[in-house]
């Protein structure tokens, strides 16, 4: 029974949208190889489209791509290995590989069980050993199933880089044999820290971007909560994954009061209330909530609770920053990064006055993991500012308008050095 | 089972630090203890890099390749499945608690050959 033009249309979206990781995890799997796969599991969507259309949308969509994709896959192994060898080969239904063969194909492990096929390519494309720029880019490919050319748009270079980039990550996959498979049980804690942050980094590079002329990414931050939505799904369980989502909500919900009609930045203490999304407060502070229960919560849980203390707060001034300063004591001991005692010390300069926290900024100032770091001096210009010293201020935010590369950031603080104060305040 | 490069690098030390050889007792167990497990195939501890000799084309100078605040200490090159067994394997190199690191990577091709007389 044929299917209309717009409804097969329409299914094809969304399996590429809800199949794409799963199809293509399979694949992987089966083959082995990435690129392989990759093509196939394009090759299988192009295939559904005619077959759709004549025969009507199947039940299952994933389970026909995936079918469709795995025997393309098998084939083009086998066209491959018989191209090599001069030896007829016998025909076996599983594809095996001589293990002296000098192929370049990824690592599979056939013991560990895994009840969704996507876990193991998530942890894959986060693996530490790959560069937190190729973690993103093959995330944002293989997991959720984005063009190359989509993605470079994202991070603003060519289609030909990010091209480059990621046949440089598979080839990292393939040479030094990162396995697609589960983490052991004492990888896990590190393993999983490492996917969390990868989620992490796409969507404050979406949030914030880093370079570029408009504040956000909205693509990239939806791309963030749909794996963060799918982890959640694999792992429930784990709190940490609840904590990111629950991170990732509350910071969203701010999305639309972050920047003013003309694009330009609005700060905390001068955003609209009123139009942040309720809705999303109120999940993410039921995530936090079972995330806190039990011993040591961990850095995701930690930072949204204290995301949620200014969520919670009908206004800036009225915030808890005493609370703020609790978490952030924890959130220290959890993860001793000096990013996050800089923020704590903006918390402390609420409490205890922009003395104190002008003093922990000064100690801070000299760790090397901060150099380039241009919210140091932009910290810095405001605590000197509320002490009357606008003259140190004003050097301060100087230095901060030549670290940041982000144009909306550049214009807030210029707006700064010109003695104008940002449109919002 | 794939063969990988465990490179150890340990910073520029001007004064021998006087611990009793401590250091040195903890590598010996740390080789003992892959030998033991079957992984290791090779390892190679080399002398300082004072005594490092270099060529760049036809020209030879004293000293180490690059000058930089690391210097190669020793290598060693095991059998692993995969690379996480060999980042575990390479994480429990002592020199990465002694104030130096390791690099790991694949090997490509090796050989180590029994030659007649040794």
């Amino acid at each position: 029974m044929r299917a209309s033009a717009s409804e097969v249309e329409q299914a094809i979206a969304d399996a590429h949208r809800r199949e794409w990781a799963t199809v293509l995890a399979s694949t992987a799997y089966t083959t082995r190889d990435l690129d392989v796969a990759e093509e196939c599991v394009q090759e299988a969507f192009v295939a559904a489209l005619e077959a759709w259309t004549r025969d009507g949308v199947p039940n299952s969509p994933g389970a026909w791509l995936t079918t469709v994709a795995k025997r393309r896959a098998v084939d083009v192994v086998r066209r491959e290995v018989t191209l090599r060898s001069k030896i007829p080969l016998l025909v076996e239904p599983e594809v095996t590989v001589e293990a002296d063969e000098r192929r370049e194909l990824i690592q599979t492990d056939a013991e560990d069980d895994v009840k969704d096929e996507r876990l193991r390519l998530i942890f894959l494309c986060c693996h530490p050993a790959l560069a937190p720029e190729a973690q993103m880019a093959l995330t944002l490919r293989l997991v959720c199933g984005m063009s190359t050319e989509d993605i470079a748009r994202l991070f603003l270079v060519s289609e030909s880089a990010m091209g480059a980039r990621l046949t440089r990550a598979k080839q990292k996959i393939a040479t030094a044999r990162i396995a697609l498979r589960m983490p052991g049980e004492t990888e896990m804690p590190d393993r999983l820290g490492a996917v969390l942050g990868v989620i992490y980094l796409l969507f404050t590079t979406g949030h914030t971007a880093t370079s570029g002329s408009s504040l956000m990414r909205p693509e990239l931050v939806d791309e963030a909560l749909h794996l963060t939505n799918v982890l959640r799904e694999l792992m429930p369980e784990e709190r940490e994954v609840r904590g990111l989502l629950a991170l990732l909500l509350v910071t969203d919900a701010r999305r639309s009061s972050r920047v003013g009609d003309d694009g330009a930045l609005v700060r905390l203490d001068a955003q609209d209330r009123s139009q942040w999304d309720g809705l999303a407060i109120a999940h993410a502070g039921q995530l936090v909530e079972e995330g806190l229960r039990g011993a040591r919560p961990g850095r995701f849980v930690l930072q949204a609770a204290i995301a949620l203390v200014h969520a919670a707060s009908p206004s800036f001034e009225a915030t808890d920053w005493h609370e703020i300063v609790r978490l952030y004591d924890d959130l220290l001991v959890a993860w001793p990064s000096p990013v996050v005692a800089l923020n704590r010390a903006v918390a402390v300069s609420k409490v205890d006055g922009p003395l104190v926290a002008l003093a922990l900024v000064e100690e801070l100032e000299s760790d090397p993991r901060l150099t380039g770091y241009h919210y140091v001096p932009a910290i810095k210009a405001d605590l000197l500012r509320s002490l009357g010293r606008t003259d140190e201020a004003l050097v301060e935010s100087e230095r901060a308008l030549e670290l940041t590369r982000n144009e909306a950031e550049r214009a807030f603080l210029d707006a700064q050095v010109r003695g104008r104060g940002a449109r919002g305040e | 089972m794939a063969e990988y490069a465990i490179l150890l690098y340990a910073p520029i030390v001007h004064e021998e630090a006087d611990d009793g050889g401590a250091a040195r007792a903890e590598h010996e167990q740390h080789s003992k203890d892959l030998q033991h497990d079957g992984a290791m195939i090779a390892a190679f501890a080399l002398e300082p890099h004072t005594v490092s000799t270099s060529i760049r084309g036809d020209v030879i100078t004293d000293g180490p390749f690059l000058e930089t605040k690391e210097v190669i200490a020793g290598f060693c090159i095991i059998e692993a499945s995969d690379l996480d067994e060999a980042l575990k394997i390479a994480g429990t190199n002592p020199i990465c608690h002694q104030g130096g690191g390791v690099e790991v990577r694949p090997v490509e091709d090796w050989v180590i050959p029994t030659r007649p007389g040794h």
